[in-house]
């Protein structure tokens, strides 16, 4: 569009800004992102509230999980560089293991949220995504930022990492499954079923 | 431990005399991990952990299971009221004028209508929290980070953030200004304190101390991650793009 003027200076200053800050079309707004969060924030109060026995609120929270996170991406960063040297049958096998522990590890920590809220308080756009902006106050504790990283990259807005007051749960959970893969000596077939009994 | 108490005064002077010489500027936000005595570091994690599992765990989990939880969280907040005079002035060290206002205006309003204390009512009169400590004073003055430390009981820390501790304990107003049972009560309620977060926050340590793979490594990650945070007065760290990481290279 601007091409049909070459030369003209909105179009230099524009390859220029281009340069030097290569801004990706947004696909995903940030209202878009930040209702994504609201919902799977009101889909999780409502497992709690259900007050359902454990196992069925962790069948629950996989449901509510599988759909608004996006479990491959987050399955194959932890995996790290060790997945360029591994078969699609192993990452197939380690992506489906690490989905049920993702869940189990952090499901059965929803007990801390009993009673909590997350407020939304805006969302601003980042790299190829969303981040969306909140606070959350539990109950007896002093509230804390909450910043939800949603992209739309997979082909659908999903939230792919949580920092907490600038705790990364991706980074911790890479650097976990870091830690159990060296004790494995890159052993993936030992990860994934190890991972089977954990969590 | 003379061992470890010489290693670490050596380093905590270091990291004074780099204040001293780096002026007024706030040091830049540590990145990555530095941890050149980690084997040291390791050892004394091992020391913490087997502390945590006999004597912190088990009686934090009586504190919290007997202690009704309003009378806790009392204790807790007259534990956090006496450490404002402190905080204050650190804020006035970092020239934070506004924030030293804020905290002498909290510990006023908490000492008297929270009832000396027991009561944050400056919370939640829109008063928030706003704790800082002698380790950001000098971040502010442009000492760095320094190198990952952990210490025995205390636990993660950087030399810097170690240092702080250390001016932090000599400097606190209220060891000029009270004396007797009111200074025993204020050790004794920040002790109680903090078996009290030990017993609030236990699925999240327990997680990391029990059952990750490796607690050192989390540990130390969480810490320099959130400590980060405080001293950037909670900027979005930067992160990676795992749709770059994962689909970029292939």
């Amino acid at each position: 569009m601007v091409m049909n003027k070459p030369f003209s200076r909105r179009a230099f200053v524009a390859s220029l800004a281009a340069l030097t800050l290569p801004l990706p079309a947004f696909a995903l707004s940030g209202p878009a992102a930040e209702g994504l969060v609201e919902s799977a924030v009101d889909d999780i109060n409502k497992i709690i509230a259900s007050g359902k026995s454990e196992s069925s609120m962790l069948r629950d929270f996989q449901r509510v999980f599988e759909r608004y996170a996006d479990v491959n991406i987050i399955a194959l960063t932890t995996l790290g560089p060790a997945r360029r040297s591994a078969s699609n049958a192993e990452i197939a096998a380690y992506v489906s293991a690490f989905k049920a522990y993702f869940t189990r590890k952090y499901g059965k920590r929803f007990n801390e949220f009993v009673g909590g809220k997350i407020i939304v308080e805006g969302s601003r756009n980042s790299k190829s995504n969303v981040e969306v902006l909140s606070t959350a106050r539990l109950r007896g504790s002093a509230p804390f930022k909450v910043t939800w990283l949603v992209s739309d990259k997979s082909g659908k807005p999903k939230i792919f990492n949580i920092v907490i007051e600038g705790v990364n749960t991706l980074t911790s959970e890479r650097a976990e499954i870091g830690a159990m893969l060296d004790k494995r000596r890159g052993d993936i077939g030992a990860l994934t079923a190890d991972l089977k009994k954990l969590g | 431990m003379i061992r470890v108490v010489r290693v670490l005064s050596k380093r905590i002077s270091a990291v004074l005399l780099a204040a001293a010489v780096a002026g007024c500027s706030a040091a830049p936000i540590g990145v990555g991990v530095d941890d050149p005595i980690e084997n040291q570091n390791r050892d004394t994690h091992s020391l913490n952990v087997a502390v945590d599992r006999a004597l912190i765990r088990p009686a934090s989990n009586s504190y919290g299971s007997i202690v009704p939880s309003p009378v806790r969280t009392g204790v807790s907040n007259f534990a956090s009221n006496l450490n404002l005079p402190g905080q204050v002035l650190n804020n006035l060290l970092q020239f934070r004028i506004e924030n030293a206002g804020h905290n002498a205006f909290r510990f006023l309003v908490n000492t008297t209508f929270g009832f000396g204390g027991l009561l944050d009512v400056a919370t939640e009169a829109g008063l928030e929290n706003r704790g800082t400590d002698f380790g950001e004073t000098l971040h502010v003055w442009g000492a760095p980070e320094g190198a990952y430390l952990e210490l025995p009981l205390v636990g993660p820390s950087t030399e810097r953030h170690a240092a702080g501790r250390v001016v932090d304990l000599l400097l606190n107003p209220l060891n000029f200004a009270v004396d007797g049972p009111l200074r025993s009560a204020g050790t004794g309620a920040s002790v109680a304190a903090r078996f009290g977060d030990r017993y609030q926050y236990s699925d999240l340590v327990d997680s990391v101390l029990y059952e990750s793979e490796d607690s050192y490594a989390q540990a130390r990650l969480l810490y320099l991650q959130n400590r980060r945070f405080k001293l950037s007065g909670g900027a979005q760290p930067d992160y990676i793009d795992p749709y770059e990481d994962v689909y970029g290279d292939e």
